[in-house]
Parts: C-alpha cells; sequence; structure tokens
C-alpha cells in the first residue's frame, strides 16, 4: 500500500525552527513504524535521525508522537493505525536534538530523584530473602518500565511544568514502595508529596494510554498518593 | 581541542557484563562507562527466560550436573575450567542478584522460582531440571534495571551516547580508548590503565536476527583492527525459536512451561531428533531439527515456518503423555492465565506483531541468528589474550557476548549467556580495578586520536561515494543467511567469502547522505556496517576452515565431530586485510569427550 509519512524534522545546524517534511512511499500494512522510518532514512533521506535498538518494545529508544500519540515506533504497525497518513513527530516536553531525537537527560534526573534502587541495610541471608508470590505481586506491574519517556511526556501537567517529576518517576518511586524487601518507602513518599510530587498529577490518564507496556500507571500514582495521605502501605 | 579525561578503569557497554564490570570496579578504582546508548536501552534487557544456577529450590540439584550439561551442550568445546568456576559460581551470583533488589518471580513458599530449560538436566536420570530463575518472561530486563538503579545507587560515572571507535594501546599495554560524542560528533580521548571490552555480539550479520540494531560487533572489530585475535568465530547460534520472518525472540521458556514444536502434518517432531527430552533439546540440535522438517517439506502449508503451540490443551495433553509432574508429585496441567502469567511478554508480542493470541492458536516460527558463542578470547580472569600461548594484553579486559572465556564452546546452553555477562562482568570488573591501581599511566602519543579520525574521514564521503550503504548491509545480511547459516557446505561458503569481499570493495566508495555533526546516524550505521563486514568474513573464513560438524558449525560435506584433528579452539588474527587461523587446545578437566544425545 502507498502511505504519506509527514515528519517534523529539525537540524540545528541548517534549520531556524522545525518543519514537516513528506516522503510518499510502499508500505506493507504489518511494517512497524519503524520499519517506515528504516525505509525513509536507507533509501529517502540517510539524515534522518531517531533513536531505535531492540526493535520490539523492550528497549525503549524509539518513544515519539505517531498521529498525535505517544508510541513506541516499533510496537505500532500500520495496519494499527487505520489511515495512510502518518504524522510522526519528537516527544513534546523534551528539547528537540535533531529530528525525533529529544534530550533525554531531565527525564532521567527525575527518575533519579525519587531514588530508583532498592535500600536495605541490613545484612542479607545467605540465600534469598523470602517474598511471597502476594508480596511479589504487590509491584510486579510497575516493574515491566522500560523508561522510554512516553508517559512523562504525554502528560499535560508536566508540559505545563516540567519540574513535575511526571508519571515514569513515580512509577519507579512505586516499584520500591511496595517492595517488601525495602525499608526507604517514608523517604521516598516524602520526596513525592512535595510541591512538584505526585499531587500534580490530575489522572487525566494520558500516561495510562501511552504506555508501551500496559503499566497501570494511573493506578500507581493512586497508590502512592494514597500512601502519603494516610501514611500506610496497605 | 580534543576533550581528554582519565581515569583507573573505563568500562566500554552498558548491558549486563559493563553495568556488572562497572559495580566491582567502582568499589575501587575511579570507573567510567562509555556506551553508544543509554543503559537501560542495551541488548541484555531482551533476555526473557532465565539466568542458570543451581539452586536447588524446586529439586535436587548441583552445579557440578550444571558443569556437565554445559561442556556436553558445548559439544566438548568449552574450557572445562572456566565451565566449572561459572557454575559454581551462579548460585552466589544469582543470590546477589536479589540482594540488589531484583524480582524474581516466586515459589508458593517465597523462594526464587525455577523452571526447565533446553539442554540443564538431572544428570542421573538425564530428564530436564528446574534450573533456570525467572522473572515471568523478562529476566533479561529486571536483571539490566537492577544493575543500572544499583549504579546509580554508587554514583557510577557514564558517558551515554558516546560511539567508542578505538582501543589505544601504548608500549604493549592498554592505555585508553578514542570516542566520539553522538550529539556533537566530538572525538574524546580516554586516558586509563584498564579498559573492559562488554560491547555485545555482532547478530546483525544476518537477515533474520533476534538481535537488536546496535549488536554490530563494535568491541570485536575494534581489536580485530589492534592486532588482537578473535575465538571460534565460527560458532554462532540460531536460536530455534524466532518469530516468523521477524525474527524476534520467543523465550525456551515456552518449551519449559510445556509448549512443544509442531511441523506441517502435525507431529511432535522433537521426539524424532532427541527422544529423551524431546522440544528441551539443545539450541542447535533443535535448529537444526526444524530446518530438516522444512526441507523435507514438513513446513506448515509446505512453507518455511512451523509451529510453536502453547495452547493449554497442547501443552496438557503432552505433558500427559511425558507424564510430567508439578514438584509437589502431581500431575502437570496449566490454564491459560497461568501462562499469562508466566508468559505476558511472549503472548504481548504474538498479539502486536502476528495478531493472534498464543493461547488460541500456535505460533508461527522459524530460526533466528541469536548469540556469539565466539569473541575476544579471555582468560577466567577476564583478561584479554593475544596468542595459543595464553599471553595477555596487559591492562585490556573484555567480557560478555563480546568476550570468549569459553564456556560455551560450539553452542550455548540458554540460560548461561545471563549468567556468563554476570560471573565474567564481574571478574573483569575485580581484577580490572585490581591491576589498574598497581600500575601508572602511560603517556599518550600526541596522534592518539588519529587512526578513529581516518576511520571517519573515509565515510564521510557526501560527494564522491556512490554506493548505497544500506545495499551493502542488506546483501551481506542475506548473503550470511543463505550460506553460512545453519547448514555450511565449503561450496556455498566459498560463494559468501567472494561476495563479501566484493562487499568489502563496495564498501569503500560509500556514498553518505549526512555529513552534519549533530547525531549523525548516518555515518555511525556506515561505521558498524564497516564492522558488520570484517565480522561477516572473518566468521565465513572460520566456519571453511574448520572441517568438521560440532554444536553451531554443522557442515553438510563433513557431519561428523572429529574431535582427533578438531578439538580445539580456532584464533583468527586480520592482518593487512589477509585474515589468518592458529589453534588453541581446550582445556578439559573431568569430563572427557563422547557422543552428544539428548
Amino acid at each position: 500500500m502507498e502511505i504519506t509519512v509527514k515528519i517534523l524534522r529539525f537540524d540545528p545546524e541548517k534549520d531556524k525552527k522545525p518543519h514537516y517534511q513528506s516522503f510518499v512511499m510502499d508500505a506493507e500494512p504489518t511494517d512497524r513504524i519503524l520499519d517506515v522510518l528504516e525505509k525513509i532514512k536507507g533509501y529517502q533521506d540517510g539524515s534522518l535521525a531517531f533513536r531505535r535498538s531492540c526493535a520490539h518494545g523492550i528497549c525503549g529508544s524509539d518513544a515519539m508522537r505517531i498521529n498525535g500519540h505517544n508510541r513506541l515506533a516499533c510496537k505500532l504497525l500500520v495496519k494499527d493505525l487505520h489511515t495512510t497518513k502518518i504524522t510522526i513527530e519528537p516527544l513534546l516536553g523534551l528539547r528537540t536534538i535533531k529530528d525525533l531525537i529529544v534530550e533525554m537527560e531531565p527525564f532521567l534526573e527525575h527518575y533519579m530523584s525519587v531514588k530508583p534502587y532498592l535500600i536495605n541495610d541490613e545484612p542479607p541471608p545467605i540465600k534469598e530473602r523470602l517474598q511471597s508470590p502476594e508480596q511479589h505481586q504487590r509491584f510486579d506491574d510497575t516493574t515491566k518500565c522500560i523508561l522510554c519517556a512516553a508517559c512523562t511526556t504525554s502528560c499535560p501537567s508536566f508540559w505545563s511544568n516540567d519540574n513535575y517529576v511526571g508519571p515514569a518517576a513515580i512509577v519507579n518511586a512505586h516499584r520500591f514502595i511496595f517492595d517488601s524487601r525495602d525499608q526507604a518507602a517514608g523517604e521516598r513518599l516524602r520526596i513525592l508529596s512535595e510541591r512538584f510530587g505526585v499531587y500534580r498529577c490530575h489522572t487525566i490518564f494520558n500516561c495510562t494510554e501511552a504506555c508501551p507496556r500496559d503499566i497501570q500507571i494511573t493506578k500507581a500514582i493512586g497508590e502512592v498518593k494514597k500512601a502519603i495521605a494516610t501514611g500506610s502501605l496497605d | 581541542m580534543i576533550k581528554t579525561h582519565q581515569y583507573d578503569v573505563l568500562v566500554i557497554g552498558a548491558g549486563g557484563a559493563g553495568l556488572m564490570a562497572a559495580l566491582h570496579a567502582s568499589k575501587t578504582a575511579t570507573t567510567a562507562v562509555i556506551s553508544k546508548l543509554y543503559p537501560s536501552r542495551s541488548h541484555t534487557g531482551t533476555a526473557q527466560g532465565g539466568v542458570g544456577a543451581a539452586l536447588g529450590n524446586l529439586e535436587e540439584d548441583h552445579p557440578e550436573w550444571h558443569a556437565y550439561d554445559t561442556v556436553k551442550g558445548s559439544d566438548y568445546l568449552g574450557d572445562q575450567d572456566a565451565i566449572e568456576f561459572m557454575c559454581q559460581e551462579a548460585v552466589k551470583a544469582v543470590y546477589e542478584l536479589e540482594h540488589m533488589g531484583l524480582p524474581f518471580s516466586r515459589t508458593p513458599d517465597g523462594r526464587i522460582a525455577q523452571r526447565p530449560f533446553g539442554g540443564h538436566t538431572n544428570t542421573n536420570t538425564g530428564k530436564p531440571i528446574r534450573r533456570s530463575c525467572y522473572a515471568a518472561d523478562r529476566t533479561g530486563h529486571m536483571i539490566l534495571q537492577t544493575l543500572y538503579q544499583q549504579c546509580i545507587k554508587n554514583n557510577v560515572t557514564f558517558f551515554n551516547e558516546f560511539q567508542v571507535l578505538d582501543l589505544l594501546i601504548v608500549n604493549g599495554v592498554a592505555s585508553g580508548v578514542i570516542a566520539m560524542q553522538l550529539s556533537n560528533s566530538e572525538m574524546h580521548i580516554f586516558h586509563a590503565n584498564a579498559v573492559i571490552f562488554a560491547m555485545g555480539g555482532h547478530g546483525k550479520i544476518w537477515k533474520i536476527t533476534s538481535n537488536a540494531y546496535s549488536m554490530t560487533g563494535d568491541g570485536e572489530a575494534i581489536a580485530l583492527r589492534r592486532g588482537i585475535p578473535l575465538q571460534d568465530m565460527e560458532f554462532f547460534q540460531f536460536h530455534p525459536t524466532g518469530i516468523y520472518k521477524l525474527g524476534i525472540l520467543i523465550t525456551e521458556g515456552v518449551r519449559g512451561e510445556g509448549g512443544v514444536l509442531i511441523n506441517g502434518k502435525g507431529e511432535r517432531f522433537m521426539e524424532r531428533y532427541a527422544p529423551r527430552v524431546k522440544d528441551l533439546a539443545s539450541r542447535d540440535v533443535v535448529s537444526r531439527a526444524i530446518y530438516l522438517e522444512l526441507r523435507q517439506g514438513n513446513g506448515i502449508d509446505g512453507k518455511d515456518y512451523i509451529y510453536l503451540d502453547v495452547r493449554p490443551e497442547t501443552v496438557n495433553k503432552f505433558a500427559l503423555e511425558d507424564s510430567r509432574t508439578r514438584p509437589d508429585g502431581s500431575p502437570y496441567r496449566v490454564t491459560g492465565e497461568e501462562l499469562l502469567a508466566k508468559l505476558p511478554d511472549i503472548i504481548d508480542f504474538c498479539r502486536t506483531y502476528l495478531g493472534i493470541d498464543p493461547l488460541d492458536q500456535p505460533m508461527p516460527i522459524q530460526p533466528t541468528a541469536h548469540y556469539a558463542m565466539g569473541g575476544i578470547p579471555t582468560t577466567i580472569r577476564g583478561e584479554v589474550v593475544l596468542n595459543e600461548k595464553n599471553n595477555t594484553l596487559p591492562g585490556f579486559y573484555a567480557a560478555g557476548e563480546t568476550a570468549c572465556v569459553s564456556v560455551h564452546g560450539a553452542n550455548r546452553l540458554g540460560t548461561n549467556s545471563l549468567l556468563d555477562l554476570l560471573v565474567f562482568g564481574k571478574q573483569a570488573g575485580i581484577n580490572a580495578a585490581e591491576y589498574a591501581c598497581s600500575v601508572n599511566f602511560q603517556s599518550l602519543p600526541a596522534d592518539a586520536a588519529d587512526f578513529a579520525r581516518e576511520q571517519l574521514d573515509k565515510l564521510r564521503q557526501c560527494e564522491q561515494g556512490t554506493e548505497h550503504v544500506y545495499d551493502i548491509a542488506q546483501e551481506m545480511k542475506e548473503v550470511m543467511m543463505e550460506y553460512v547459516g545453519v547448514f555450511r557446505t565449503a561450496e556455498d561458503m566459498t560463494t559468501a567469502l567472494n561476495r563479501i569481499q566484493e562487499l568489502k570493495e563496495r564498501f569503500q566508495n560509500i556514498r553518505l547522505e549526512d555529513c552534519g555533526s549533530v547525531f549523525n546516524t548516518n555515518l555511525l550505521n556506515a561505521w558498524e556496517i564497516g564492522n558488520l563486514l570484517d565480522l561477516a568474513e572473518v566468521t565465513t573464513v572460520c566456519a571453511l576452515a574448520r572441517t568438521e560438524s560440532r554444536g553451531a558449525h554443522s557442515r553438510e560435506d563433513y557431519p561428523k565431530r572429529d574431535d582427533r584433528r578438531w578439538l580445539k579452539h580456532t584464533l583468527s588474527w586480520q592482518k593487512e586485510g589477509e585474515i589468518t587461523l592458529r589453534y588453541k587446545p581446550v582445556v578439559i578437566t573431568k569430563f572427557q569427550p563422547k557422543e552428544r544425545t539428548y
């Protein structure tokens, strides 16, 4: 099938501001959007810049705005768009470096601010720390996060103030707050109860819709809010 | 002015091996990690089914059994001292990960869950054993995340999106690397006392591959250009179950949970090829069986794929036939809900890319290029070996898929790659740091960055070149798939070698379309394709020379293993465009080579 792909281009060495460029090409309905971008880069314009690596939705490199929605280019097929007109733009809310490549550092700084690592100062046992399947289930969903930034950059609260830690950081805080082996829930809840923490979330659900890993993000944020409000992890 | 940095230890690559090395090196030495990707993008994250360790959480198991399976799986080409060391360390390594916070799936009593995997058996009965420690079907993702989290906790320094282009060797000692910052194309000199290469494999030389775009053998190609040999490059694993046409990995864990391979006649054909363990035979054995079935016209509807069937009714039917039981002795039966909980990502891949639900329909699969058993030769301590006498290059270390210790020999067992990167990443990190703190910095020559710069300048031909770099890459992948795949002959491989050499000629005359300096991925990709071409050539030369069949290297013109002539490792050097081969003996301790059946 013939498709028209309109891409928001920006090369800081040539352009004063971003502009759209259209490419007309043949595609299979089962092509991933990433395949489409590769074909454009390979055969129409080698200067097109985008990140990609695993090409099957695990590495989180290729989050971008596709027909107005944040998606991984490798996890969306042409046929799933139900149109032959495809518009591709970089993620919103992070500075564009070139074409579809945005600056990731501010996103990662928010992630790091919630102490995204296990904190437990007790000496570990010789074997594993025991954790029941039920205890594991409590935070299983949020361990799936691949740090693609699709959620945070779909959030209107983040667009309006990028000091907000954003859904991805809260998801990763949730992953440790509700891990029975971790001892720093109080500290993380304190960080998230501050001005740019969870209360910037207005349950708009964009993040949950954007997540390519189907993490129930709004639910996780709700659980963190509840833990702050009640002082309890139950 | 070129930017210069100085650290005791440099770790190149931020996958599992690199992060493990960095965590351990940074305890005693100033350490920086340089990676072309953000750490969480690394290919370790795509590993699915588990990491092997004889914890014995669900049934009796011993590191010695694990070692025996690994030696047998390697078709006796693995070095047994390294294998015994790895399998002993495995238990500690898995507990270390758990203590770091890795969210393993759990047994009902709260211990780390374990599942069966190909080639892992009970030595006494020969039956499959539950040895693979897993976190659903995203074990690699959880390992990568956990190690990255620990690096953040320990303030490890990262240079993300820096492409390392060259290794500096001064007075016969590894002294740093040259890297290009991708965001602005600036060159940086990283001066160090020890360098650890943990840069992954080169699976992108084949058309159907489970490998990420970034798996372009950069570490191996850089080493080769600096006169360092590569070991056992003819051995590359084709994983039996890649999604048809796409090559995306479907974990062996699917068969561990009871899934079976079915041909176009509806037969569970692995019964004929591996009567004892059937679908859970070693990967080389299963991939060959699939090719033989396809060749006999037993593909689905006569096409070049077969089915992997994990529908609960299929699993339960064959579990009954096999008299498979749960750990408590009750008959093994599964529900769709249980499978969804254990294999959520696999089910998601099939729904996304194939539009099918594996709980209702079988998955169309074909073997997919997956893992380099070969690589930069190292000792058990992670030191890079320069020749058949095992002399080392001071200050240079390698670990993970880039390296060849060799624990995988001619064929790697599933779950052993994650184990390899944990155990030998740690060894490389500890030993590099100890060495780096005991020596003084070499002074670098003024022209240190010249070789790297020359390589890029040659590629940056936006005016005069005529060849299209993507065409060259595409042709290489097709040639390697067709002629240097699962089954090989001298005739096919000679054809491949000629074609690869032609492509290398054409590559000299490529034309780029981007000559800018901000994220010039056109230039980066061209440099990567140059690496792949070098590795495709080395692979083919090594494979042509080995006139026997062993593990993943199956010669139709030499169908038998030949221990008298070929129980030895290949070392390959590239000098002025010529590849030379020499050989070194395999280390054998407890396990004498014998015929390999499953």
